[in-house]
């Protein structure tokens, strides 16, 4: 069952919110959502956030740009027409290896760079038109912002929030549409 | 916390520099028992004892006369009568040569490589106090003790190189600067006003006074730092050290020419200096992660903590990387433009020590990159100590792969000898450094840092 309404608990230093953050869980508490100006060192941690695999998918994808360049230069340089250029011999990968390893070191920085970044903004669904999802503008400038949804235990929550040192307790109907 | 060198650990010491003292002393008799008069005999011996390997060994000679015309620019350079002298004669000289210059490089090889590893902290200690590093002061007393090794260990690589002579340095054979001698060689005549014996040994003297005098004064300061009431010694630490790096990056670069790169008195690279550093701090690095975490499992280091540790295999996996970078683009860049005069320093590489030239880059590149990459894996212990023995192996046969090919050729093997000499070296070694950890408490306490460092986490 999606909460209709949320409460918005602002608060104004970070430390502040590291501690609200950690009784808010203690009393099991689900927090939907943090937004803070700038990252908050240990707030993952403190919200029990699972610790991202995206350096996993680099790997992947930077085994992906070393076979990538292996077989293109492969088949470019020692199937398809094997020249001799200069001298190097093009009888197999191996004898001419040396040569293909700087193209494929940049391969595979390139992919997995380039692929982990575009993961990233996937899954963190990022791109150029989208819509802002700022509850509250000030948070992107020296605010931090805690929603966490109510069950009809909005005098309950407010009262915990307040004890937290939040300067400022909203409570907003979620607009849907939003996200 | 105090330590005490724990007498299990010197009497190990013991036992290993005996053995190896057994091992050296049958690499000499055993090389040595092979002389002039029976030479002959123990080549014909060696192709009589099985036919597979006879064939070898001809076909061998024969791919050699091919070699030898580059080799020439090694081999013939003992004399320009060497030609004349005809090839069967030179042959035996040759191989007799290379079985009496094994037991040498032997120990020369291990000697240098367990002094690489004390110089190579060094130089990482200095980088500690200048970038003011707030991670690593818990474990400037590890690095103190693993430095105490610099002059010892310097000492004894030049004392071998200075009996060893031109068992190990061509261009010590007499002669070979004296124009109308049959050993003449123009190209190392040409380099004598650097190569010579004098030189050499001034130099070494330079060199190590200069490493030594910053280690004894840096390690003053910071003792004296522990009982200071203010930060006077941390500073002067701080400014020698910057000092220190600047000496240092010059001296070591001639250091590696005049102790590695002048085996092959023919050849030179440019970033071989570079190379040789790369290789000295990976060492050195991989000794202070050890030795830190064998002193924590005894729970002597209270303060370090798996973080600590994770820094460490990052600089290990880190370093290994820029070795392979360096060891890459100096193979890289000869092997592509294959001028002659450069390229037979891998030619015989390549075809006499195939499988430490290659198994090395597995050992040292491979095998950390996968190991060290995952973060979770740096911090556990005998995950980073695992990578250590192997990283620390493969830049043996690094330092194998730049002696041996110059001084026995295709007549190496890691026997007794090779093995004795680690042995011997790695007891001093261990004797050294661990006496030198138990003089002094292992927490530097008023390092300005020091707080921080305890409480680092990453």
């Amino acid at each position: 069952m999606e909460a209709s309404k949320v409460i918005h608990a602002i608060y104004t230093d970070d430390d502040v919110l590291m501690s609200a953050v950690k009784t808010v869980r203690a009393e099991k508490h689900h927090i939907e959502e943090i937004y803070t100006p700038f990252p908050v060192h240990g707030l993952d941690k403190a919200m029990g956030l699972a610790p991202t695999r995206l350096a996993i998918t680099a790997f992947i994808y930077g085994c992906i740009g070393i076979t990538v360049a292996t077989v293109m230069m492969n088949f470019i340089m020692i199937k398809d027409w094997p020249q001799d250029i200069g001298g190097k011999p093009s009888f197999s990968y191996l004898e001419n290896l040396p040569a293909f390893v700087p193209i494929m070191f940049e391969l595979t920085v390139f992919f997995a760079a380039h692929l982990m970044v575009i993961t990233f903004y996937l899954r963190s669904r990022m791109w150029p038109f989208k819509k802002a999802e700022n509850p509250d503008p000030r948070t992107t400038d020296d605010h931090f912002l805690m929603e966490i949804a109510v069950h009809n235990n909005e005098e309950a929550l407010t009262n915990l929030l307040k004890n937290t040192g939040a300067v400022e307790i909203n409570i907003v109907d979620k607009d849907e549409d939003a996200h | 916390m105090e330590y005490k060198i724990s007498n299990r650990l010197r009497i190990g010491a013991f036992v290993l520099i005996v053995l190896g003292l057994l091992g050296v002393g049958y690499g000499f008799m055993d090389a040595n028992s092979v002389n002039e008069d029976n030479i002959t005999e123990f080549l014909a011996n060696e192709d009589h004892h099985d036919d597979a390997h006879a064939e070898e060994a001809y076909t061998d000679s024969h791919g050699e006369t091919a070699l030898h015309v580059e080799d020439n620019h090694g081999e013939e350079a003992h004399g320009t009568s060497h030609a004349e002298e005809g090839h069967g004669m030179s042959h035996e000289e040759h191989v007799l040569h290379q079985i009496h210059n094994r037991p040498w490089s032997a120990l020369y090889i291990a000697a240098f490589f367990f002094f690489m590893i004390a110089l190579g902290v060094l130089a990482f200690y200095a980088v500690q106090y200048v970038s003011q590093a707030g991670w690593s002061p818990v474990l400037f007393r590890v690095m103190e003790g693993i430095t105490y090794y610099v002059l010892p260990g310097g000492i004894i690589v030049l004392l071998i190189a200075f009996f060893a002579d031109s068992h190990l340095f061509v261009w010590l054979t007499d002669g070979m600067t004296t124009e109308g001698s049959e050993n003449y060689d123009a190209l190392v005549a040409g380099k004598s006003g650097w190569l010579n014996k004098p030189g050499f040994f001034i130099r070494g003297f330079i060199f190590l006074a200069g490493w030594s005098l910053y280690r004894y004064f840096s390690r003053k300061f910071s003792l004296a730092q522990d009982n200071a009431n203010d930060n006077r010694n941390f500073k002067k630490n701080f400014r020698i050290s910057a000092g220190f790096l600047v000496f240092f990056m010059y001296t070591e670069s001639m250091m590696s020419w005049d102790w590695i790169m002048s085996v092959d008195p023919h050849w030179f690279s440019t970033l071989f200096g570079w190379y040789l550093l790369a290789g000295m701090l990976v060492c050195g690095i991989t000794v202070i992660a050890m030795i830190a975490i064998y002193l924590k499992s005894k729970g002597l280091l209270e303060h370090v903590n798996d973080s600590h540790i994770h820094d460490l295999a990052k600089f290990m996996f880190g370093f290994s990387v820029f070795w392979t970078y360096l060891w890459f683009s100096q193979f890289m860049l000869i092997w592509y433009s294959n001028i002659p005069e450069e390229v037979t320093y891998f030619i015989t590489r390549i075809e006499d020590y195939n499988l430490p030239f290659f198994g090395m880059i597995a050992m040292n590149f491979i095998f950390p990159l996968l190991l060290l990459m995952n973060s979770d894996f740096k911090r556990v212990n005998w995950f980073v100590i695992m990578a250590g023995v192997v990283i620390l192996c493969g830049h043996y046969v690094d330092i194998f792969n730049m002696i041996m090919p110059a001084t026995v050729g295709d007549r190496w093997f890691i026997g007794i000898p090779e093995i004795g000499s680690i042995l011997l070296f790695g007891g001093i070694f261990l004797l050294v450094v661990f006496t030198a950890l138990s003089k002094h408490p292992l927490l530097a306490k008023r390092s300005p840092f020091i707080e921080e460092s305890k409480h680092f986490h990453y």
